[in-house]
């Protein structure tokens, strides 16, 4: 017997994975959650036949969302997530001792309860006690908070679906609004690789670009996501991301990491120069 | 009946499943043809786009399948007898204009009415009697009919044959029906009623009365706004008063012999969808347009109207559904938030005048739409506001209607007559200000200095004018001064 589970990269490109267990199945209005057991990337997590997560590679997601805006902030005290269910995210940010408080906003509380039976380790990472998790729509939790974090990560599954809301101009602008005076936005910024990725990836960045003063792109490889190749968006009211960063600070932290190093933070903004035009022909201001 | 039935769907069901060679129109032979046509619409789709034939019945003289639709569609909105039309809503407007009155007929309309009507009275030459619409001056918008309005027409023209009345107006503002007709039938007028933006008052709990439920003798029905058929279907609706067999005739006087089967199976399932499912879909449509307007109202600065409006006459009842935002004293017009939405937030509402932008929720719609509405709205308000400028004012001009709409459209012409030059000419053409959406001028009307100094004013004032030939509307055309009588 073989069991193999396909998404569909483009509608030429099939990524498939071999599965030794379907663990778990849910469907709502919000999609339907799947849970596999697999051989090479250990469990993973599909919404809509798409995959979320693996156990495999998702420390290079998670890790690259949370190091890069916390090593650039001098001093962050109050951390907001949209998505990340998972926990994944969190897990990374409880590693800084000085965060007083982390706001996670997930709509699916399915992906939230599911994470909880079959990733508790990871998931265990929201019971701390500066966590605070919403199950609500992440515009409208948004919009009337004002200059209250230091730091927002957003975490969207896709541009399709509910997430897609996390990929528009009006969210963007009400994360500019909550955020401090010297806050940062990151996000997942899709693939620059495949034609229609693309063309998502430029209509954030121009959303991105028209909501914030600064606003850079940076890179990293992630083996189960379409072309294993992706880009992430760093957004902020004061702080460049790599002139502003103090390499030495966050060194002291003393914070274990399999992926991001301050080095490696320094060389994820170079990008090939097929990304660079295509980001610059959608800025109209250029950082 | 049993509502559950769609026989026109259930018929073009039938015949797929036959597998018919066709050796009739349309020459496409189900998309085989015309590669691309199939591409763009679908072999489900192009495989349904067939011609008249016994087992599918003919609108023109209908017999069977489409009989039985009409039947359904009749027993669904409590009416006498229902037509399946093709022509979009004008069509059904337009019907209703021809079935009432006859050349030398009068026939009383607000002076806000669809320019369907009009053109309709240009083709059966009946005389137009207009009813000055109520105004809100803050919102900029017009309201319905005053009875007191509607009772002087109907004492100045006793001999008027009919009523027309638009109810709900586009914003969602209903007449005192009932009342109306009470009027109208005490001095043998038929009522006439535009009911386009009023297809789920049929269907929905807790909304404004329908025209058949207010004894109105015939109504339009666009089906494809609120009703969720395919766009260009429309219902046409007729009490017991009027004769069946006499509107057909009529009907089919303009009406294409070749309607087209997707227009006339969207028509048939919308009916059977609404009349399964309606209540429930239009109390979520409902809840969902209550939650937006509160949501907007919590931003500040917009203002989202509701039942509040509500002033027992020309306000009789307001269509909750209907969401309209009053965008002035954020600083931008309604017609700037419009775009703003589109341009920068990828957001299509369904108009923007001055003073509002109307957004339209209907059966289709997900909270979670919704909840980008609001944000956008927010965004903007924090992006874009700035200090309020005035509104243009604007006083009701009464029209001096000097000859009916059909003289004036065939009479010898002067055309491109600068407009300041115009003064005491009779216009051949529509003058329309948006807002608030009310002809200035219609075909066959006395052109006077105030309406010439109204026409500069508002141009000065940036407000939308359509309708004349020149677009820039610095000419007009009027008719030869030697045939005037």
């Amino acid at each position: 017997m073989e069991f193999w589970f396909s998404e569909h990269h483009t509608e030429n490109v099939k990524f498939s994975v071999k599965v030794d267990k379907h663990l778990y199945t849910n469907e709502t209005d919000l999609g339907r959650v799947d849970i596999f057991e697999s051989l090479e990337f250990g469990k993973f997590l599909a919404v809509d036949g798409y995959i979320i997560f693996t156990e495999r590679d998702e420390f290079i997601y998670d890790e690259m969302l949370s190091h890069v805006p916390m090593a650039v902030h001098p001093n962050p005290k109050s951390v907001l997530i949209f998505g990340s269910g998972d926990g994944g995210v969190v897990e990374e940010l409880l590693k800084y001792k000085s965060l007083e408080r982390i706001d996670l906003v997930e709509v699916n509380d399915g992906v939230v309860e599911a994470c909880r039976k079959f990733f508790p380790e990871t998931a265990s990472s929201l019971d701390d006690e500066r966590v605070t998790v919403y199950t609500e729509n992440a515009l409208r939790f948004i919009r009337h908070i004002e200059n209250e974090y230091d730091v927002i990560i957003v975490d969207s599954a896709g541009f399709y679906g509910p997430g897609e809301s996390l990929l528009t101009r009006e969210f963007y602008g009400g994360c500019y609004k909550a955020l401090k005076a010297d806050g940062i936005m990151v996000n997942q910024h899709q693939s620059p690789f495949y034609e229609e990725d693309r063309i998502e990836t430029q209509k954030a960045h121009k959303r991105i670009v028209d909501s914030f003063p600064i606003s850079r792109v940076y890179q990293a490889h992630i083996p189960s996501y379409p072309s294993g190749y992706w880009l992430f968006g760093f957004a902020s009211k004061k702080y460049r991301p790599v002139l502003d960063l103090n390499a030495d600070a966050w060194n002291k932290l003393g914070i274990k990491t399999d992926y991001y190093t301050t080095n490696l933070h320094k060389g994820c903004f170079a990008l090939p120069a097929y990304v660079e035009r295509m980001l610059a022909d959608v800025e109209k201001i250029k950082d | 009946m049993n509502q559950d039935q769609a026989p026109i769907y259930e018929a073009l069901e039938e015949f797929r499943r036959k597998r018919i060679v066709p050796f009739d129109v349309p020459g496409h032979k189900r998309g085989r043809g015309n590669p691309d046509l199939a591409k763009l619409f679908g072999k489900q789709c192009v495989e349904i786009d067939v011609n008249s034939m016994k087992p599918l019945d003919n609108l023109c003289h209908p017999i069977s399948v489409i009989k039985k639709a009409e039947e359904l569609a009749a027993e669904a909105f409590h009416a006498a007898h229902a037509f399946l039309m093709v022509g979009g809503t004008t069509s059904s407007v337009q019907t209703m204009v021809l079935t009432a009155c006859k050349k030398g007929d009068k026939i009383i309309l607000p002076r806000n009415v669809h320019r369907s009507v009009i053109n309709a009275l240009v083709v059966n030459g009946a005389t137009p009697i207009y009813v000055n619409p109520d105004m809100d001056r803050r919102l900029g918008i017009a309201l319905g009919m005053k009875i007191s309005q509607v009772e002087k027409a109907i004492e100045a023209n006793p001999d008027a044959v009919a009523i027309l009345v638009n109810n709900p107006t586009y914003y969602g503002i209903c007449s005192n029906l009932k009342k109306i007709v009470e009027l109208a039938h005490a001095h043998n007028m038929l009522v006439l009623v535009d009911e386009a933006h009023g297809t789920h008052f049929y269907f929905g709990e807790n909304m404004p009365i329908t025209a058949m439920a207010a004894g109105a003798d015939m109504s339009s029905i666009s089906m494809h706004k609120s009703g969720g058929s395919l766009t260009q279907s429309s219902f046409l609706l007729i009490g017991e008063s009027v004769s069946a067999g006499y509107v057909r005739q009529v009907i089919n006087l303009t009406q294409t012999t070749s309607a087209s089967y997707l227009l006339l199976a969207s028509l048939d399932i919308s009916r059977r969808n609404l009349a399964i499912r309606g209540k429930e879909a239009f109390a979520e449509v409902q809840r969902i347009a209550d939650y937006a307007r509160t949501e907007i109202n919590k931003i500040g600065g917009y203002y989202a109207y509701g039942k509040e409006l509500i002033n027992n006459d020309s306000i009789y009842d307001f269509d909750t559904t209907k969401l309209t935002v009053f965008t002035l004293d954020i600083g931008l017009a309604g017609i700037e938030v419009y775009d703003l939405l589109r341009d920068e937030y990828d957001i299509q509402v369904e108009l923007g005048d001055i003073g509002n932008i109307l957004a339209y929720i209907s059966i289709g719609d997900r909270m979670r739409e919704v909840e980008r509405l609001v944000s956008a709205l927010y965004d903007i308000q924090r992006r874009y506001r700035r200090e309020r400028t005035g509104l243009f004012d604007h006083e009701y001009i009464n029209p001096s209607v000097v000859m009916t709409p059909q003289e004036a459209f065939y009479a010898a012409k002067e055309e491109m007559i600068p407009i300041r030059e115009t003064n005491g000419r009779i216009c051949t053409e529509f003058v329309m200000c948006y807002p608030p959406g009310i002809p200035i001028l219609a075909p066959g009307e006395r052109i006077t200095q105030e309406i010439i100094d109204y026409i500069l004013y508002a141009k000065e004032k940036g407000c939308s004018m359509t309708g004349p030939e020149d677009e820039k509307i610095e000419r007009l055309n009027v008719i030869r001064e030697q045939t005037i009588y």
